[in-house]
């Protein structure tokens, strides 16, 4: 005997994809709800869409459906020269645009074998880590602002705009740099960029406290996140989860230190690792990479020679000889993979990039399972993203 | 207290973090806190700049839009093919000009007709201005170009020409790099040595037989700057000088400044005159003039 | 003359006690909305509205309202037509009600005027009401219905959440909420909100209640919406929560009785513990002033904490309030029962 029967699906209007159920006797039955987080809404950053099945305020079911910002950078770099294909690379993640970059040029060196000039070697790890604290600083405000806390959000744009200022002195540009160039930079530093790059360094160190105090002190802010989202280690290594999230979950895993690159083993840092792996843990280990990042920019400040940054006979058109090559990096959000095969001509033959946020969106479902509809915000403000990284 | 200003707030946040590892006063604490820091910044001044009121400072590398100096394009195409968004649109027809002599083959100059960039489409990656042979794109930090309609966004040779008086100087670089390469080009064109030769205005300190004032001028105007001097004729002499050599010319000299941030040439007037009275037209006159302008300067260090 | 004979008239006095009233529950909210505007953005190293009226943008909420009005009239098809109509009022009209029993000052005492006031007596409230406190409990809660009723006809997913996570706040806050506030007519001797304001002549209730007063405050917050207890509205997972279908007009009351909400609870708890129209320090500043002056930096408070704290979950809100705020307020009224005997 059927103890339910379905009596349809609400029609028209946004009701549709209410699946009623009713209850046969002696059961209670609830219903499932299907709702759809975005495309478009003010928490997720930017266009991802995750389904849920909800049981009242509890998720049963998480999916999320990427691909709204695809915009075919694989076979847009089949017919681009290496020049404009770091042009659109900034595209990707365009929260910390010079890593992106990076990947990319040093790949091509690789396979050219280029010697990259001292100062240019310098200059790139500075500006890769204001980068890496531009988008640190965006996460933490987004993070408190999806919570509830509107403050710390305005007080990282304020740092951030600090930053973007000097960038743009150097670059140009104030988010797609388009700086680096195959076997160096395209121009140098202008005058007095060392010393406002150290003037904003104490800046943003006397101005991180504010966080400290405002969000990672508070009790209402622990109360959201401590415990919520909990991702173990191992879990997180098999979705292939790297960088911040994976650190926090206590693996301390950083291409910085494993594979270092550029000058990365001459300076001294620390990699800081969660104990939990919980959302908490993700946005402390956020902050203490700021403080890191911002060690490692005033001993660039002390090392910098003088020099060229760019080597004296560059050829004009660049084909690296035939051949592959993988070359990873700690970008902010984790590790980038950049796989070029050449066949000598002046546009790769296959460029890929692997993205860390793709891998950290593949276990949003894992993380939803069983949590609650408000600590659904929580995780997902912790599951550092950006979508352009994800679609490529 | 005899600790430094970092030493004592290092130990306020070390016992603020004890206060917030307890439980109950723990979490009044933080909240105290963090309600004292909003009320601090209420009372510090607010960081807005009121555009349009104020405008902003930008700095010159800013990429805001692109000039051009019509004058200066060849018509080579090289911006229009190295564009990633193919939104250059140029136009031009070949001229045949009467040879110069009698007899000899025509001439043929490329003549722009149509520059125009779609702002709509360009992506502002600047791969333009840098491919140029001819210096005739250029970046300026102007960015009030708004318009109610995206066709609007196309802009024509005029409107680039115009953006020209927008353009600002490069600004200088940073110590310790290198000039950049118009100024090594420029060294090559005029085919001067990088060092002027009578730079005996910084005199070192002579504890040692440095021979002749070229041995002087050579570590006065060798600052360590890192730069190949490409003129061998230094090397001897200053592989006698001593290891003062390398150090910066004495208090009294003024410190010479670097190449890449002397003041922009101006023209001899009187080169000019004399090749505009022999005939020749204004723009050849003001280059002839400005070169003349260029070995004055050098020679009088 | 006449003038004064009208005084002498109970319907000349009634119309212009509620016109007074009508233009303070008009202009309050939106002093109290500009406050938070630029509190907020000062609190947030920026500058707030600059532009509207030319000094300051004092004029940025007046020209908001006039957006409002001529905002086209949306109601979605699948929704209940008539309950979304009148959702806003429901929600409105209890918090003006307030307005009516709060006392600004102190009694008047030209016994000539007498007869026109009413039962009461003259003074500057508008009915000096003998069971006022239960009054405003009681009127106050009538909003939830309101928000019921918007979340439900909405036929909207995101506002059913929020109107289904109001209820449970609002039931949920309004039990501290009325303990605290019998705690304080207990102390005073009397229901009457009057009587309670004359009672702190000597020392204001916040001292021997201070207690109470959190509770107070706190349940006041969770009423309203305001964060940290502003879930139901939590703008960042379920858009704007019952208000989200409402545009025009509509939309405009909703956010017109939020900021009438602080003034007016601001104002019940000015009278309960801060005093009333009492004056502390400062000698010869008249009641009403001072009454103001209290509502305002309960208001400020009331933004303070908006632009600090994140907002706690729904079940830990639920958990503060039968977990710790409901057994304090007990003890509170069993402690000032005790005292009232014994002392």
């Amino acid at each position: 005997m059927p103890s339910e029967r379905s009596a349809g699906v609400l029609p028209g209007g946004p009701g549709e994809g209410v699946q009623v159920v009713i209850a046969g006797e002696g059961e209670l039955a609830t219903q499932e709800m299907t709702l759809s987080i975005g495309p478009q809404h003010p928490s997720t950053h930017g266009v991802l869409r995750v389904v849920l099945g909800l049981d009242g305020e509890r998720i049963a079911s998480a999916i999320p459906v990427i691909g709204y910002m695809h915009r075919a950078f694989d076979k847009l770099a089949e017919a681009r020269d290496y020049r404009q294909i770091i042009a659109l690379s900034n595209r990707h993640d365009w929260l910390s645009a010079f890593g992106n970059e990076l990947g990319i040029t040093l790949a091509v060196e690789r396979l050219m074998e280029l010697e990259v000039p001292e100062r240019a070697q310098w200059i790139r790890m500075l500006v890769a880590e204001w980068n890496r604290v531009l988008n640190h600083l965006m996460f933490l405000g987004s993070f408190g602002l999806e919570l509830g806390a509107m403050t710390p959000m305005f007080y990282a744009f304020r740092e951030r705009e600090d930053i973007q200022h000097l960038l743009e002195a150097a670059t140009g540009g104030r988010m797609h740099f388009t700086y680096n160039r195959v076997g160096g930079l395209k121009e140098d530093l202008p005058r007095g960029f060392l010393k406002e790059s150290s003037d904003l360094v104490r800046k943003i160190r006397h101005r991180l406290l504010d966080y400290e105090g405002l969000l990672l002190g508070n009790e209402i802010f622990k109360k959201r996140t401590v415990s919520i989202g909990v991702l173990p280690g191992e879990i997180a290594k098999s979705y292939g989860v790297t960088g911040p999230i994976l650190q926090a979950s206590g693996v301390a895993e950083d291409s910085r230190k494993t594979e270092p690159y550029l000058h990365y083993d001459q300076v001294e840092f620390e990699v800081p690792t969660g104990a939990h792996g919980d959302s908490f843990d993700r946005f402390l280990v956020l902050y203490r990479r700021i403080e890191e990042s911002l060690k490692i920019i005033e001993q660039v400040h002390d090392k910098l020679p003088a020099g060229p940054i760019i080597p004296a006979k560059m050829p004009k058109n660049i084909k690296p000889p035939e051949g592959w090559t993988y070359v990873r990096t700690e970008n902010s959000l984790g590790e980038t993979g950049y796989y070029l095969v050449s066949r000598g001509g002046k546009e790769p033959w296959r460029l890929k990039m692997r993205t860390p946020s793709f891998h950290n969106v593949s276990m949003i479902p894992y993380l939803l399972e069983g949590v609650l509809l408000p600590d659904l915000i929580a995780v997902l403000g912790s599951v550092f993203f950006v979508v352009g990284d994800v679609d490529r | 207290m005899a600790m430094t200003k970092e030493e004592r707030q290092a130990k306020i946040r070390e016992v603020e973090h004890k206060i917030l590892a307890k439980k109950g006063i723990g979490a009044a604490y933080g909240l105290a806190k963090g309600l004292s820091i909003t009320l601090r910044t209420m009372l510090r001044p607010a960081v807005t700049q009121q555009y349009p009121h104020v405008k902003p400072d930008l700095p010159p590398r800013t990429r805001g839009i692109i000039a051009l100096q019509e004058e200066n394009c060849t018509v080579c195409m090289l911006c229009a093919r190295e564009c990633p968004d193919w939104c250059i649109y140029i136009d031009s027809h070949k001229d045949v000009m009467p040879p110069k002599t009698p007899g000899a083959r025509a001439r043929t100059r490329n003549v722009l007709d149509r520059f125009a960039i779609d702002y709509a489409l360009c992506m502002y990656c600047g791969i333009c201005v840098e491919v140029c042979p001819f210096d005739a794109l250029f970046w300026s930090p102007h960015f009030e170009y708004s318009t109610t309609d995206i066709d609007e966004l196309t802009h024509e040779m005029d409107t680039l020409g115009k953006w020209m008086d927008l353009v600002p100087l490069p600004p200088p670089l940073e110590e310790g790099a290198e000039d950049p390469k118009e100024i090594a080009a420029e060294d090559k064109a005029y085919d001067l040595p990088a060092a002027a030769p009578a730079a005996a205005a910084a005199p070192t300190p002579a504890d040692t037989a440095a021979p002749a004032p070229a041995a002087a001028a050579a570590p006065a105007e060798a600052p360590a700057q890192g730069a190949p001097a490409p003129v061998p004729a230094e090397a001897p002499t200053s592989a006698e000088a001593p290891p003062s050599a390398e150090a910066p010319p004495p208090a009294e000299a003024p410190a010479k400044p670097e190449r890449h941030e002397e003041e922009p040439p101006q023209i001899d007037q009187e080169t000019y005159d004399r090749h505009i009275a022999a005939g020749k037209s204004d723009r050849e006159a003001r280059a002839l003039a400005k070169k003349a302008w260029i070995l004055k300067r050098r020679q009088q260090g | 003359m006449i003038f004064y004979e009208l005084f002498d008239n109970f319907w000349a006095v009634l119309g212009l006690k509620l016109g007074v009233l009508f233009i303070f529950f008009l202009t309050a909210p939106l002093l109290i909305g500009y406050t938070e505007h630029k509190v907020l953005a000062h609190m947030q190293a920026r500058l707030g509205p600059m532009e509207a009226g030319k000094f300051h943008g004092w004029a940025q909420l007046v020209a908001d309202g006039v957006k409002f009005i001529q905002k086209e009239d949306l109601i979605p098809r699948a929704a209940d037509k008539w309950v979304f109509s009148l959702a806003p009022a429901v929600v409105i009209v209890p918090v003006v009600v307030v307005f009516l029993v709060i006392p600004f000052g102190p009694a008047l005492v030209n016994s000539d005027v007498a007869a026109s006031c009413g039962a009461g007596g003259c003074g500057w409230w508008g009915e000096n009401l003998d069971v006022g406190i239960f009054f405003v409990l009681a009127v106050t809660s009538v909003s939830v219905i309101g928000m019921l009723m918007a979340g439900w006809a909405s036929a909207n997913k995101f506002s059913l959440i929020g109107a289904i996570r109001g209820a449970a706040q609002l039931i949920a806050y309004e039990l501290p909420l009325v303990l605290a506030a019998a705690a304080v007519a207990m102390q005073a001797g009397t229901l009457s909100l009057v009587g309670i304001a004359e009672g702190q002549q000597s020392m204001w209730y916040v001292v021997p209640q201070f207690a109470g007063f959190a509770i107070f405050i706190t349940a006041s917050l969770a009423e309203l919406s305001r964060p940290p207890f502003d879930m139901p509205i939590a703008d960042s997972e379920i858009i704007f929560g019952h208000m989200t279908e409402y545009s025009g007009i509509r939309f405009g009351l909703f956010l017109l009785s939020e900021y009438a909400g602080i003034v007016s609870l601001s104002a019940v708890a000015t009278v309960l513990y801060l005093g009333g129209w009492h004056g502390f320090i400062i000698p010869g500043i008249p009641g009403p002033l001072w009454t103001l002056a209290k509502i305002g930096a309960l208001g400020f408070f009331v933004i303070w904490l908006r632009a600090t704290y994140p907002r706690l979950r729904e079940d830990q809100l639920q958990k503060l309030s039968w977990k710790y705020l409901i057994p304090i307020a007990l003890l509170n009224i069993l402690l000032t029962g005790i005292f009232k005997v014994v002392f």
